[in-house]
Parts: C-alpha cells; structure tokens; sequence
C-alpha cells in the first residue's frame, strides 16, 4: 500500500493547482489520478462482492444437496480426476503469481515485462481450459452429465457418444488459427506493437493446445492403472483414485454378463465396493453404519445426476469467469504493448489482477469441495 | 438579470441568468449523441422514457385484468391469456418499471447534480446499464410476443420448468439475468460515486437524503441481485439441459427456488421503496420550506432498512413449508423492518408541522405517498404475522397490500419527485393546476381500486384467479372503476408533461425555493454541471432562500 501511495503522492500536489490540463489518461470528471484510481479500485472491489454473491447461491445448493445426500458426494467425486484438478489449481496459482508480477511492472514502467506477465497469465488461464476440456469431455463421453442428461452405465465401456473433445475444441482452434494469422501479419509488417499483442495470444493459443495433450495424458495414465489394477499398491495415498480403479474393474466383470435390466444391481454392488474400498483406507473416515448399508441408488439420474449437474453448473460458471477473464487480459496486452501504463496510471491492471485473483479464489474452494471429498 | 442573483454558487453561468442558451440537451445533435452519450442527466431521460413505456405497458395489461374480471365468469380473456397477461402485468411492472424507475431514470440524473460533481464515476458503465436494460426489455417482448409467459412474475418451480411455454420462459429468466446486470452496475456506479467523488465540504451528513436514499438502495442492488442472477440461470440451466436442481422428479428441491428467490426479491422491495422515501424526504422539506425534521435519523433509517431487507425473505414462504421455528424468527425480523419506517413517517409528518406548505402538484403526490405507504405498511403487519397471514396468503389481502407500498408508494413518489425536477429536466414549467388534478385523481382512484381488495382478500378472495364467486362481484366492479379512474389520472399527469414541453413557461433556477446543489446550477443544467466545485452548504437550510418576483423564482441571498 504505501507504495502505492508514494507513486501517487506527486499528482496530489498537482491536484491543488486546480485549472491544470487534463492528462489522456486521466477521465475528465475526474480531479486526480488519486480519485480516479480510489474509484476504479472500490469498484472493482463492490464488483467482486458480486461475483462472490452469484456464486454463493450455487455453493448453497451445493451445500444444501450435499448435506442431504452425503455419499452420493462422496461416491460421484470419485469420478473426478484429482491429478487434473491439482495441476489445475496449481496453475492457477501461479498465475495469480505472474498477474501480481504484472502489477509491479507496469507501476515501474516496465513496459517488456509486463507484456510478458500478462502474456504468462493468459497462458495458464489457457492451460487451464485445456485440461478442463479434458475433463469434461472425459465424463461426457462416459456419460456422467447432469440432471437427466446422465446416462452413464458405469460399466467400464465408453458410450456411444464420442468426439466430445473435438467439438470442445473447435473454437480455441479457430481462435488460435486466427492468432497465429495474426501473428504471421505482425511479423510480416515488422510492426512492434502487433507483435507484442500477436505473441502472446498466439503462445495462449497453443498453451490451450498444450493443456488438452497434458490432461489427455494424465487420462490415458489414469485408463492403463485401471488396466493393470485391481486395488493394487497404492492404497493409502489415492483412496479415491482407488475408488474410481476399483469400480472399474468390479463393472468389467459384473458388467459383461448383466443386461441392462440388471444396471442397478451392479450400481449397488459398486457403490458397496466403492464404501468398503474407501473404508479400508486409514485416512478417510467413514460411519460405520454408512459402511453397512451404502446407499444402493446411487447411480441414478436424481442422485448421481444432481452431482454432476452442481459440478457442471460451478466449474462451468467458474470457467466462464476465465474466458471473461482472459478477454480482458488480452484487451491488457494491448494496452501494456502500446506502453500506456505508468506509476500513475495502473488502475486497469491492478483492478484486473483483483478479479483473477477471486477467480482463483473460487477454485480454491471448488477444488476440495468437488475433488477430494471422500 | 438581478442583483440577488449574482452571487450564486455556480460563477461560471451567472452570465447565463436562469434561463441558459447553452445546456445538455442542445449541447450537441443528432440521434448518435443520444444514443453513445456518457452524459448522465442525457441517460437518465432516456431512461424516464424508457419505464415511462414500460409502465405504459404494464398498465394496460393491469387494466385488461381489471376488466376480464368485471364478470365473475365468461371474462372476455381465456384463462390461459388471462395468465399470461397478470404475468406480464407482474414482470414488466417489477423488473422493467419499479426496480429501473427511481434510481436509474431519476437517481441517474439527479445524483451527481445533488452531489456536485461532473458524471457518476463509471460514465461507459453507466451507459452500459442502459444498454443491458434495453436489452432486458427486448427479451421481455420476446417472451410477449412468440409465445406467452403464464408461470406469474416469480418462476415458480416446478410450474416453470414443466410449462409448455418454455421458449418465453427462458427468454424472460434471460431478460431477468440481464436486467439484473443492469441495475447491479447502476449501484455499483452509485456507491462509488458517493463514495470518491464528493466534492470539498460535501460530507456524509451533508448528503440531502435523496442520496443517502440512494446509497442503501445501491447497497441492496449489489449485494442481493448476484443471487437472481445465479437463480434464474440456474432456472434456465434447469429447463435447457434439466439439471434438476429445483424439479423434484429430479430429487431437487422447489423450496430451494423459492428461497433463493426471495432472498433477492425481498431485498428488491426495499430497491423499489427506499429511493421513493428519498424523494419524499426532499420533497417534504422542500415544499414546506422548512429544514427537515430528524436528517440524521431518516438517512440512519435508510441503511437500517437496507440492512435489516436481508433478514426477512422467508415471510413469502410461510405457507411452502419451513420449520416452525424458521417461520417465527421470520415472522420476528419483519416486524424490525417496520421501526426504520414508522420513523420516516413520524419524521416526514414532523417537517410539515409548523411549516409553511405550498400545496402544488409534487407536495399533493407526497401527501398522497405518505397516506397510501402507510397504509400499505400497516397492512404488511397481519401478513408478517403467522397466524393471520396462514389465512391472508395467496389471497387478494396480499395483492392490495403490496399495491398500496408499490404503486401507492413507489409510483406516486415517482411521480411527484417527476413533477418536482422535471423545471430542472427539461427547463419547462408545467401547468401545475391540471398537475393538482392529476393527484387528487390518481389519489381517488387508487383507492377504489384497492381498499376493496382489502375486503375481498379478508373474505377469501384467491389472487391470481381468472374467475371467482358471484358474491364478490360488486367488490371486484368497484375496483375495476377504481382502476379506470387511476389510468385516467394517470394518463392526465403524462399529459399535463408532455403539454409542458410544448406550452409551459421557461423555468428558473430554482422554481420551488429548494437548498441543495441542483437548484443552483441552471435549469436545465449545462454539459458538466459545474464549471468550478460548488459551495456546499446545508442541504435543508433555508433561511438564505427567498423568492424573487423578477425570475419568478427562488434565488439564494449571501
């Protein structure tokens, strides 16, 4: 905060002599590069106040839902992939890192550096989506969706729907096709500015692309332990991967023989074993009583379903905010690449940087809630 | 020009008189300097255009109500048209006309006036409003006009998620979601505002109420519409895709809805009447010249009321099912809210005693405000009390009780903080006889309509009923009179505005002999409002206000 306050102490002198000429940044109904600043802030602030609000009414369902229905929770987080989430989160985090980076660079006119900042935010916040398509399209295909869309059969086999990850990323291909045309051009006019905006958008680009082969990865992992599994070595640490391996091979068996008439039988049967495999982790406590009698109708769309449709409608929402967010990180760049910030004039990046740090807030909460409740 | 006036605290149009050449509204021309303006007093008209049709709209779905229920059977609606119109009636009147009409069209205008500054601090913002508003409306008549809306203004599920006019549901949970938006940034513009931007010796306690009105309207504005937002797009979620979070095929929970519903719409009653009560409370001081009585305690009560709306939502539930204890601490904390309001009332009736009133057309829309908000108020007593609301919920009691604080509240303050600033809107005069009229009318009519309700409701009448028993019928015809009577009062007032505009007397600065910022600069204001930071003083001092027969108006003596 002083620092702040030292780098705008010189306009509130300027601000006594009252007919002096407004400077472009400075809007005019505004006195001082102070007011301007205070304002901008305190809204970006009443701003957040809202964000928190709209997402509270879906952290109350979630909470309401899961008070009701405790082991539908725990049994569908098992579904989520926890690496995926982890290496999510830590993006994030790092990215709130180089947005705060981004701050100080353009209070020091380091006009190179906060390009590169912004341009490292708009990259993880692609990586980020990357992998989320990922997940996504990995519960879709397998038809874990919300409400009475959910159709997963949890037999082990992928349903008939595939292509869920293509069609997620048609638009970032477009998108990133269009970057690097743009790229392209920059480079071909020689001109500095398009570069500065050009690079950094096109790198978010494939940064997307990188995200997708990351967690397509980590799956493809995830699939090959289930093949070899069975509840091998690994017990203790990943109770809940355990959980996920386990129904997977319990659903081969039980699943090649049984029609579908017999699908909640085997849902019952795998939510028992998704209990006691639980239950024999030492580090996750379960009732006793919850132990006995696991509740057999999970897998059904008013149960199961209404999971996956708060996890959709969070993350989604959560994710939504990203993209918002990224825009306004490009719509950064351009600004920062035609060196507009100075000590006076950072409202835009610190304001921006405030809203990317509640988003990352947000999946700081969302990721414990939704990923490691067992 | 006179010699009083000289020395009025806005030397830069001294030059000007009160009758200036140069103002915002011919400032620059053309339909594009509307239109992408960032000049707050030029939004705000377009905005009082704007719920002006709305309530046009509203209005005359409410009046097609009133006359399908001349008959108690054989109305000339169907009944499912009939629940599309009282739906419309209820939406439009809510999200497009009340929730907008005060603070976006009136408070736009006026506030960085009453504060002394250039513009809100967020000018793109605030024209963003507008735009998320228009658009709001244009979703609305989506819903009006491919298929209809029959689901009542609140979306009830599971009715709304099972209605087989889905398409009008979505689009008008949309219009919701982005009306929603509209009013959160016009808040969010407001409190920073008042917050950075007041200018030297404007202090807290120097606000006029209006604004301290306005601030815990703002308050509630942001921090309770983030949760329609997320309802009604979980509600369009919930029909798109069936998420099953408030359908009960679904194990989700209906109530869930409501609550989620209620805890921003009962906050958005406090939106509707909390800017009325500001307007009143300068209309009060103003129109008895008199200082008005309790400042500290009226602008106190505002932000109790703002505060104490969050706590009191589950009293629109007693019936839906909650535990007891639930509904009786409910039923508690309503009571709380009717303090902070009886001592607006207490304090309004205190600045009329011993002053000196001038009985014209915004003072005759105050008193009426005053009568109307009370009783809708006191009525809100046996509602907010569990025994006798189990009998009145759901009924006609209900519908006049909340017409009596909304329109009879909300509406007439409009009306009369309308006739009040419209010299300083538009720089015209208005016929303030036909204005009297106009009032008395509206007065007139508003309660045929709904005192009868009253008596209908405590006899069993159901609201939101096509049809009903034949032995309610002669209450029901009163009111339907009553409500023909209101419009044409009504439609006088529009009237007697528009005929301004064409006829009336170029107005003066200060045409009512009021003390704060805006009565100082010309009427209607120039571009920036203030060449140089205003001389703020006290906003209820009127000792220094003297009429002066040479402008025909009030002028301010040093």
């Amino acid at each position: 905060m002083t620092a702040i306050q030292e780098t705008l102490a010189p306009v509130a002198i300027d601000h006594a002599d009252h007919h002096h000429e407004h400077p472009s940044w400075l809007a005019h109904h505004f006195d001082d590069a102070e007011q301007q600043y205070d304002s901008g802030k305190l809204g970006m602030w009443l701003f957040l106040v809202t964000e928190v609000l709209f997402f509270s009414g879906m952290f109350c369902a979630y909470a309401l839902y899961r008070n009701r229905n405790p082991e539908v929770f725990e049994f569908c987080s098992s579904f989520l992939n926890e690496k995926l989430g982890a290496i999510n989160t830590g993006v994030l985090l790092f990215s709130s890192l180089t947005m705060a980076w981004a701050v100080r660079a353009a209070q020091l006119r380091q006009h190179q550096l906060l390009v590169g900042m912004l341009g490292a935010t708009l990259g993880c916040a692609a990586i980020f989506l990357g992998v989320k398509a990922v997940e996504y399209s990995h519960k879709m295909e397998i038809g874990l969706l919300p409400g009475k869309l959910y159709v997963a059969q949890l037999d082990g086999a992928h349903g008939p729907h595939k292509g869920y990850l293509e069609f997620i990323c048609t638009i970032p291909a477009i998108c990133t096709a269009l970057c690097a045309a743009y790229a392209i051009y920059a480079f071909a006019t020689k001109s500095l500015f398009h570069q500065r905006v050009a690079g950094p958008m096109l790198v978010a680009g494939l940064c997307f692309f990188g995200g997708v082969g990351l967690g397509q990865y980590l799956e493809a992992q995830e699939e090959a332990s289930k093949g070899h599994g069975g509840h091998g070595g690994h017990q203790e640490h990943h109770a809940m991967v355990e959980g996920h391996v386990d129904h997977g091979s319990h659903e081969h068996t039980a699943a090649s023989e049984s029609a579908h008439t017999a699908e909640n039988k085997t849902a019952s049967e795998m939510a028992a074993n998704a209990s006691i495999a639980m239950g024999g982790s030492p580090d996750v406590y379960i009732a006793p009583n919850e132990l006995r009698t696991p509740n057999a109708d999970v897998n059904q769309r008013s149960m199961a379903g209404l999971f996956f449709s708060i996890y959709y409608c969070m993350t989604g929402v959560h994710a939504i905010h990203i993209i918002g967010g990224m825009i306004v990180i490009t719509w950064l760049i351009v600004k920062a690449a035609r060196q507009e910030f100075h000590e006076q004039y950072f409202g835009p990046v610190d304001n921006v940087g405030l809203y990317w740090h509640l988003v990352d807030f947000i999946w700081i909460y969302l990721f414990p809630l939704l990923y490691l409740i067992t | 020009m006179s010699v009083l006036d000289r020395p009025i605290a806005t030397p830069g149009y001294s030059e000007a008189d009160s009758y200036p050449s140069h103002h915002f509204l011919n400032h620059s021309k053309g339909f594009l300097s509307w239109a992408l303006t960032l000049d707050h007093k030029r939004i705000g008209l377009m905005y009082l255009v704007g719920v002006m049709a709305s309530f046009a709209l509203g209005g005359t779905f409410a009046l097609m109500i009133r006359i399908h229920l001349w008959n108690f059977k054989d109305g000339w609606l169907s009944n499912q048209t009939y629940n599309q119109v009282f739906t419309l009636h209820g939406a439009i009147m809510v999200f497009l006309f009340i929730i907008p009409s005060i603070p976006a069209a009136l408070g736009n205008f006026l506030l960085p006036v009453m504060l002394g500054t250039k513009d809100v601090a967020f000018p793109r913002l605030n024209l963003g409003s507008f735009y998320l508003w228009v658009t709001g409306l244009i979703l609305f008549l989506t819903a009006l006009s491919v298929t209809g809306l029959d689901t009542g203004w609140t979306f009830y599920t599971p009715y709304s998620i099972e209605t087989q006019q889905g398409g009008a549901v979505l689009a008008a949970t949309f219009g919701v979601f982005v009306l929603g938006f509209s009013s959160i940034f016009t808040g969010l513009n407001f409190i920073v505002t008042i917050n950075t931007m007041r200018p030297p010796g404007m202090s807290w306690f120097r606000m006029p109420l209006f604004l301290w009105a306005l601030y815990a309207t703002s308050i509630i504005q942001v921090l309770a519409t983030p949760v329609l937002g997320i309802t009604v797009l979980l509600l369009s979620a919930e029909r798109l895709l069936g998420i099953g979070i408030f359908d009960p095929k679904l194990n989700g929970d209906p109530v869930t809805f409501q609550h989620f519903f209620w805890f921003y719409s009962h906050p958005a009653v406090y939106i509707m009447i909390l800017p009325a009560m500001g307007i009143i409370s300068e209309l009060m001081s103003v129109h008895c010249h008199k200082g008005i009585f309790g400042y500290r305690m009226i602008a106190y009560s505002s932000i109790a009321i703002a505060l104490f709306g969050f706590l009191v939502w589950g009293h629109h539930m007693f019936t839906s099912g909650m535990a007891d204890v639930t509904t009786i601490v409910f039923s508690a904390l309503t009571f709380t809210v009717s303090i902070p309001s009886a001592i607006k009332v207490f304090n309004w009736l205190g600045t009329m005693y011993q002053g000196t009133v001038s009985l014209n057309t915004p003072m005759l829309y105050a008193l009426a405000f005053i009568f109307l908000f009370t009783i809708g108020g006191l009525t809100g007593l046996p509602l907010g009390a569990l025994s006798t609301d189990m009998h009145f919920h759901d009924t006609y009691f209900v519908v006049a009780h909340f017409h009596y604080v909304m329109m009879g509240g909300t509406l007439v303050a409009f009306l009369g903080g309308v006739f009040h600033w419209w010299p300083k809107m538009t720089g015209r005069m208005f016929n303030d006889k036909l204005g009297i009229a106009s009032a008395i009318i509206v007065f007139v009519g508003f309660n045929l309509t709904f005192l009868p309700q009253f008596v209908l409701g405590s006899r069993g009448m159901p609201r939101r009923y096509a049809t009903y028993l034949p032995e309610f019928q002669p209450l029901h015809q009163l009111s339907t009179i009553g409500s023909i009577t209101l419009g044409s009062g009504l439609l006088l007032a529009l009237i007697v505005l528009l005929m301004s505009l064409v006829s009336g007397k170029k107005a003066p600065r200060n045409p009512w002999g009021g003390a704060t910022l805006e009565w100082m600069c010309s009427s209607p204001p120039p571009h920036d409002n203030f060449s140089s930071a205003p001389t703020v003083g006290d906003p209820y001092d009127f000792s220094t206000i003297e009429y002066d027969a040479r402008v025909g108006g009030y002028v301010k003596r040093t």
